[in-house]
């Protein structure tokens, strides 16, 4: 009985671990893009211009780092969850990215989008509860 | 229309980089003993399948496309669109990799697409 409270405190922590940190990462993402400007890249030299400046902010590593924790965390939780019990719990997590844009980057986002987001949000659940697999009868 | 390119690259490129990947993998066969020397042999065999780095290769493209479009755009705008995916997921399961998307899933995939749209006309 223990054992199985541990398992299900651990599937929630993942879960937790997981909604927080993807869409932080990209959060992040968004964040470093910005201080780098709108890309304009019209020649190899100004590509290669880009690409040094993306690997040189900080942001961006910072949002890199927080998807490989996301990825982690689903990798790990995978291992003894159900993928059909993760992925609906995941669909949460464009919510937390909205929500985290408002509060980190200021952005505004209207009724209408909070709506189409919650819609979104029901989408993914409503994929997540069909089966994982649908080829091993063939 | 640049934001439309950007988002067809993130969108399929991205799924069909997971695709691939996914198809690498059946090729490489399932995974039952998880020590770290069993997984790294895996990961080794899955490295001599073509569509391993086909699928490398588009998730890379994607990835760029996801930053591209970061440097002019809301966070709040661009994930949600991303959702896409799962259509995209859904009709390359279906025809490269032959399996069943049944009415549910399908239900799912048309309730995203009404999200994105609403994401996209409440723009402003």
């Amino acid at each position: 009985m223990e054992s199985h409270k541990r398992l299900h405190l651990k599937t929630f922590l993942m879960i937790g671990i997981m909604v927080l940190a993807g869409p932080l990462g990209n959060v992040l993402l968004g964040k470093g893009m910005k201080t780098i400007g709108p890309v304009t890249a019209t020649s190899p030299a100004d590509v290669l211009h880009l690409l040094a400046r993306v690997l040189t902010t900080g942001y961006i590593w910072m949002g890199i780092a927080s998807l490989l924790t996301f990825f982690l965390a689903y990798m790990l939780v995978l291992s003894w969850a159900d993928y059909s019990f993760v992925q609906p719990s995941s669909a949460f997590s464009y919510v937390v990215v909205a929500t985290l844009s408002v509060v980190l980057l200021g952005e505004v986002v209207s009724p209408l989008r909070w709506l189409g987001i919650a819609i979104i949000c029901l989408g993914v659940f409503v994929v997540g509860r069909t089966r994982p697999s649908t080829t091993e009868n063939r | 229309m640049r934001e439309v390119i950007f988002f067809a690259l993130i969108v399929v490129a991205g799924t069909s980089g997971e695709l691939c990947v996914s198809r690498a993998m059946k090729e490489t066969g399932e995974v039952h003993d998880f020590r770290p020397l069993a997984i790294l042999k895996v990961v080794l065999r899955a490295m001599r399948v073509k569509w391993t780095w086909i699928g490398v290769g588009l998730m890379t493209i994607g990835f760029f496309s996801l930053l591209g479009i970061l440097s002019f755009e809301n966070v709040s705008l661009v994930v949600p669109v991303t959702a896409l995916s799962y259509v995209v997921g859904a009709l390359g399961g279906r025809f490269f990799l032959g399996e069943r998307v049944n009415r549910r899933r399908l239900l799912g995939i048309a309730l995203v697409c009404v999200g994105v749209t609403l994401v996209v006309l409440g723009k402003r």
